[in-house]
């Protein structure tokens, strides 16, 4: 790692020079905890790491437009601390918290989570369940793309070489709402998902279920949005028919691979199990 | 690459050092500024034998670029101490016997130390949550837990809130 150029631009259209310039050669670095791990590891060789965290919006969290809009390189610690977001958004939180140890907290993003294109980031099932948006700048200007169109494949991105991850947008709150992630791994901390699912939901004053968006994790190439589980249980109470529509839903969309952590038939039906909790989880908090 | 004139406040003294664009902030504070008491145990993260604080946030600097800590506030274990007097946590650490080969140990008590900065009564659980990135092969985790939850009972009584 010793011949590599440090820059660290003060705003976006300089960061977007610089890594059109490289050619191929940059890596964006938000809190490095993916990157620096692969360049020490020799996977990634970049001749230049542009570190996007001295741009202003990249670092924080503002209300807006009465959602929230998380620039994309606010740290999971920050995140956690941020008490109307943990009020609103209980689940995107709780998985971003879920990345590593208290020290990576200190550094990781929800952009390098979903940049990293890792099909088992925790962060992303949950933002896909939330409808967030990403926000992009490239040389091209400006544009807008929903979360679940961003990872490809493991480590292939929708972006253009030039395009950097400038925030999530995240919707405004109807009341009676509430998302929940869960994870499976073998312990309690620090240790990669095994199977993720994140599920958002919003009721009406009956306690009908009136939008659900479901996603799964680590059991694809990407985190998937699975539409066909978020409608079986809109117009429901969640009574047992509807969780089992979800079910089949859910295990009618999982392709995972077997591996030494688990058998593709264990996390296809761990999947099922999670994404059930989840979405209990999200009801009580929706307070339906 | 070219190194790069690096300036930072390290344990409350400003410093300025020469860094390599790609060196961590961890190679930085042991070879550069020969602060050797932050340990590399695995590079990647994994460990916390690396811990510091940056600007408040407990991270790890195998994690960190030199250059990222350009203005900012560093602590590093060699800032615990007060004068000539150990911290409370050293203290307690040593008390309960919190260490063997203690290769972990600076880690672990930068770690700790930054949560009884923010949660002056943890319970036992926050405390083994906080820790779970700072690895120690050889104490089982009990005794250093224990000398934690001591020495933030011993400091609520030196600072009554
Ligand atoms: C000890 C340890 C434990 C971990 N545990 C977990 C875990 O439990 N769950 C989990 O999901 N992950 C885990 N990770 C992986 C990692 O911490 C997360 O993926 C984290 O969210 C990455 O964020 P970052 O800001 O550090 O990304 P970086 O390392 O800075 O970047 C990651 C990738 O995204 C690109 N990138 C970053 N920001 C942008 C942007 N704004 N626009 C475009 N591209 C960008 C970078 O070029 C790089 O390729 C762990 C890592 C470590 C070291
Ligand atoms: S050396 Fe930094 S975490 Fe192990
Ligand atoms: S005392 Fe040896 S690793 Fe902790």
């Amino acid at each position: 790692m010793s011949g590599v150029d440090y820059l660290s631009p003060t705003t976006i259209a300089e960061a977007v020079k610089a890594l059109g310039q490289a050619g191929g050669g940059a890596r964006l670095m938000a809190g490095g905890t993916d990157l620096l791990v692969q360049m020490r590891g020799g996977r990634a060789k970049p001749q230049t790491v542009i570190d996007i965290k001295r741009i202003p919006g990249l670092m924080d969290i503002r209300a807006e437009g009465g959602g929230f809009v998380i620039g994309a390189a606010t740290s999971g610690a920050v995140l956690g601390e941020h008490a109307a977001l943990r009020k609103a958004w209980p689940g995107i939180v709780e998985a971003a918290n879920l990345i590593g140890s208290t020290q990576v907290q200190g550094r990781a993003s929800l952009g390098g989570n979903l940049c990293n294109a890792s099909p088992a980031a925790d962060s992303v099932p949950a933002l896909i369940a939330a409808a967030a948006v990403c926000i992009v700048e490239g040389s091209n200007g400006r544009r807008e793309i929903p979360v679940e169109k961003v990872q490809i494949s493991p480590g292939k991105m929708s972006l253009a070489p030039d395009e950097i991850l400038i925030a999530f947008r995240l919707p405004p709150r109807p009341a009676k709402s509430g998302d929940a992630y869960l994870r499976l791994i073998p312990r309690t901390e620090m240790d990669i998902a095994v199977v993720g699912a994140g599920v958002s939901l919003t009721f009406d004053a009956s306690g009908t279920c009136m939008a659900a968006r479901v996603s799964v994790g680590a059991v694809a190439p990407t985190a998937l949005l699975v539409e066909g589980a978020g409608m079986a249980l809109v117009g429901s109470k969640l009574d047992e028919g509807a969780l089992a529509k979800m079910d089949a839903a859910v295990a009618a969309a999982c392709k995972p691979i077997s591996d030494k952590r688990g058998t593709a038939e264990y996390r296809t039906k761990i999947a099922c199990v999670l994404a059930r909790r989840a979405a209990l989880i999200a009801r009580e908090r929706a307070g339906a | 690459m070219s190194r790069v004139r690096i300036s930072t406040i390290v344990n409350g003294e400003p410093v300025e050092f020469l860094g390599g664009g790609g060196q961590s902030l961890l190679d930085a504070l042991r070879d550069e500024l020969r602060l050797t008491g932050s340990k590399e145990g695995c590079g990647t993260g994994d460990c916390g034998a690396c811990s510091v604080v940056v600007d408040g946030r407990l991270v790890c600097s195998c994690l960190m670029l030199a250059p990222e800590a350009e203005g900012k506030r560093i602590e590093t274990i060699e800032g615990m101490q007060e004068g000539s007097e150990l911290h409370p946590l050293q203290r307690q650490f040593l008390e309960h016997a919190a260490l063997q080969c203690g290769f972990c140990t600076p880690g672990l008590l930068v770690a700790s130390k930054a949560l009884l900065d923010r949660n002056p009564d943890p319970s036992e659980t926050e405390v083994r949550y906080w820790l779970a990135g700072n690895m120690c092969r050889c104490t089982g985790y009990d005794k250093v837990v224990r000398a934690v939850l001591d020495a933030a009972a011993e400091l609520r009584q030196e600072r009554p809130r």
